[in-house]
């Protein structure tokens, strides 16, 4: 195994108002190989998007800013590059598609004016050849009548049909990673499972690593092949996708897991909510970021932040108890009999 | 396209007679016109005769029709004062009015569209305030006083230009320049807002996630969506400059523009002169929101009414 194709070594990220400091990422580090698709869970505020706009360094400034770490990516750490160095990866090596792909594109410029630029810029084309590639890309991600939709504008086409614009879009270059933040989340449940099966495809047809950001672990299950688990600005689980389903060995993912509604439950089983709310980011916990909400915490956990240990081969946890799930559901059993 | 063109040009047209009924209500049935025209020794049986004559004793809906038709010919009677068809005299003064405001609002626009820009590039910098400062100060100096000073300064101590008149282009400046404070200040304040509230949008992200320079997003993509709010008030200061607005500035730098001329007819009680006037200046101000209107269509994609 060689170098991953991107690397994150102790990524920090504040906000800073005049009146706080945010932590948003809190010395993150994780890694992504060449052609593996990874997906990285977490809830509203845990900072999975913000370390992803990091890795683009699009972090909104003057508030936001990188405060340490290493971005290494194809040999070179992006933190080092000059502007006009970082705009030439941006959109040609590392492709973003985001959220709500209405407010993504531009509503005053039609799809073709959008999809033409990215390729004169990075790839030298001119109009007629961006043009035509213009034409394949929307072929390529199933927009029908592609040729003579090339001047229509983003109002014109539906939720779905926008989002594999965005595709489109971000694919227009060959990007060797593509960063995908919860691009199903504003789409209906049935054209989710069709974005989803349309990544799938293409990240096979370009060779491409994805990173897949998402709140919904049910969602990443059957994509990725390895999941980083984001709570509270910390990475505090990464393991394969089967591993981490099978064996979480954090108690937030246990909790993540327990609160999936499943097919395949008893009848009449209760959803398991996580107690309580994570904690504030101006002034984060000393300890563990999630002992206040975590069923198992001791004294320990309250007082000693614990450091994201391999607890199995390529299975890492930030955890002071290296407890497996089958160990966690017993002490859960054992409390609530008590 | 052209179902919306036929829209905006339908409402224009309900604008005008909109205009033409308040036109003629306002200068027939206020005061007394036919008072206003005879001689003060004239006697109660002139007088009668005048109104019978003049058919103000017809039907109100009757003097109106005759009113439309005079007015859709062009006749809006003779100016009391000049002796001579109303009309004529009203346009002889636009090229003065349109090259006035023309002027104007381009050197306002030249100047606050960049000015605008810059501010809203690095918010709350040293630059930003000196821009702000500058529009505030743009848009609240009083432009009568500005007009004296310019007078003050130029022609009067350094030579330059001249006090007033026209038909040069040195005629033109200072009455152009002080004219142009009070849109300079107002444009390059929507111009700073509009841009920055562009700039914080997702659509801005993603153009520089795409490896867009910031000058190609701002100039691609942000300041064409930010350019409705700025026609908008480009479009409104335009139209009170040619709508008799200046006419402070034109009398201090003696313009000939409309404004003057519609003081003018009202100082002489010179209805059909003001009617005339009046009229006028309500076309010019349906043909530039017209003109605003299908630039809104061919701006954003989206509009269309």
């Amino acid at each position: 195994m060689g170098e991953p194709l991107l690397r994150v070594e102790g990524l920090r990220t504040i906000f800073q108002t005049s009146k706080q400091v945010v932590t948003a990422v809190s010395g993150i580090s994780y890694s992504v190989d060449a052609g593996e698709t990874v997906g990285i869970v977490g809830e509203s505020g845990s900072g999975k998007s913000v370390s992803m706009l990091a890795v683009m360094r699009l972090v909104p400034s003057p508030a936001g800013r990188i405060t340490e770490g290493r971005i290494w990516f194809q040999g070179r750490n992006l933190l080092d590059l000059n502007p006009a160095e970082m705009r030439a990866v941006r959109g040609k090596d590392i492709a973003m598609i985001f959220q709500d792909p209405m407010t993504s594109l531009n509503p005053v410029l039609s799809i073709g004016k959008h999809l033409v630029e990215p390729l004169k810029l990075h790839l030298g084309l001119t109009t007629t050849q961006a043009k035509t590639r213009a034409v394949e890309l929307l072929q390529m991600v199933g927009i029908p009548d592609a040729a003579n939709r090339l001047n229509d504008y983003p109002h014109q086409f539906s939720g779905g049909m926008r989002q594999r614009v965005m595709i489109a879009l971000g694919l227009s270059c060959n990007p060797k990673l593509l960063i995908a933040d919860e691009p199903t989340t504003a789409l209906d449940v049935t054209i989710q499972a069709q974005i989803i099966d349309l990544v799938k495809r293409l990240r096979r047809e370009f060779g491409m690593s994805v990173i897949w950001i998402t709140h919904d672990l049910g969602i990443v299950a059957g994509l990725v092949d390895r999941v980083i688990v984001m709570y509270a600005s910390h990475v505090v689980e990464t393991a394969s996708v089967d591993d981490l389903y099978e064996d979480p060995r954090h108690p937030y993912t246990l909790g993540l897991l327990s609160a999936i509604p499943r097919l395949d439950a008893a009848e009449r089983t209760r959803l398991t909510p996580i107690p309580g709310k994570p904690p504030d980011l101006s002034n984060p916990p000393k300890g563990c970021p999630f002992a206040p909400r975590c069923g198992f915490s001791t004294a320990d956990c309250l007082s000693e932040k614990p450091t994201l240990r391999e607890v199995a081969p390529g299975h890492f946890s930030m955890c002071h108890l290296e407890l497996s799930k089958q160990a966690f559901i017993s002490l859960r059993e054992v409390r609530v009999n008590a | 396209m052209s179902a919306y063109l036929a829209r905006r040009l339908f409402y224009s047209i309900a604008v005008v007679v909109g205009v033409s009924v308040a036109v003629f209500l306002i200068t027939h049935q206020l005061g007394d016109p036919v008072r206003m025209l005879l001689p003060l020794e004239a006697s109660e049986e002139q007088y009668q005769a005048a109104r019978q004559q003049l058919g103000f004793n017809d039907p109100i809906l009757v003097q109106f029709a005759r009113f439309s038709v005079d007015a859709v010919r062009g006749d809006f009677g003779d100016s009391l004062w000049m002796d001579a068809p109303a009309l004529p005299l009203v346009l002889e003064r636009l090229p003065a009015t349109f090259l006035l405001a023309g002027t104007s609002i381009i050197i306002a626009l030249v100047l606050a569209v960049p000015l605008g820009i810059i501010a809203a590039l690095k918010p709350r910098s040293l630059l930003d305030h000196v821009a702000s400062l500058t529009a505030l100060l743009g848009l609240s100096i009083a432009d009568f006083w500005l007009g004296l000073m310019l007078i003050f300064i130029f022609p009067v101590s350094l030579g330059l230009f001249y006090t007033s008149g026209y038909g040069t282009w040195e005629h033109l400046v200072l009455p152009a320049v002080t004219l142009a404070a009070r849109p300079l200040g107002r444009i390059s304040q929507i111009v700073r807002s509009s841009v920055l509230d562009e700039l914080d949008k997702n659509y801005v992200t993603a153009a520089r996630a795409r490896g867009l320079s910031e000058q190609a997003t701002l100039l691609g993509h942000a300041l064409r969506n930010a350019a409705i709010p700025i026609v908008t008030l480009t479009g409104f200061e335009l139209t009170r400059l040619l709508a008799g607005f200046t006419v402070v500035v034109e009398a201090v730098f003696g313009w000939p523009g409309v404004g003057l001329l519609a003081v003018d007819a009202i100082e002489r009680q010179d209805l059909p002169l003001l009617q005339a006037d009046v009229f006028v200046v309500a076309m010019i101000v349906v043909v530039i929101n017209l003109l605003i209107d299908l630039l809104y269509g061919a701006l954003d994609p989206r509009i269309r009414y």
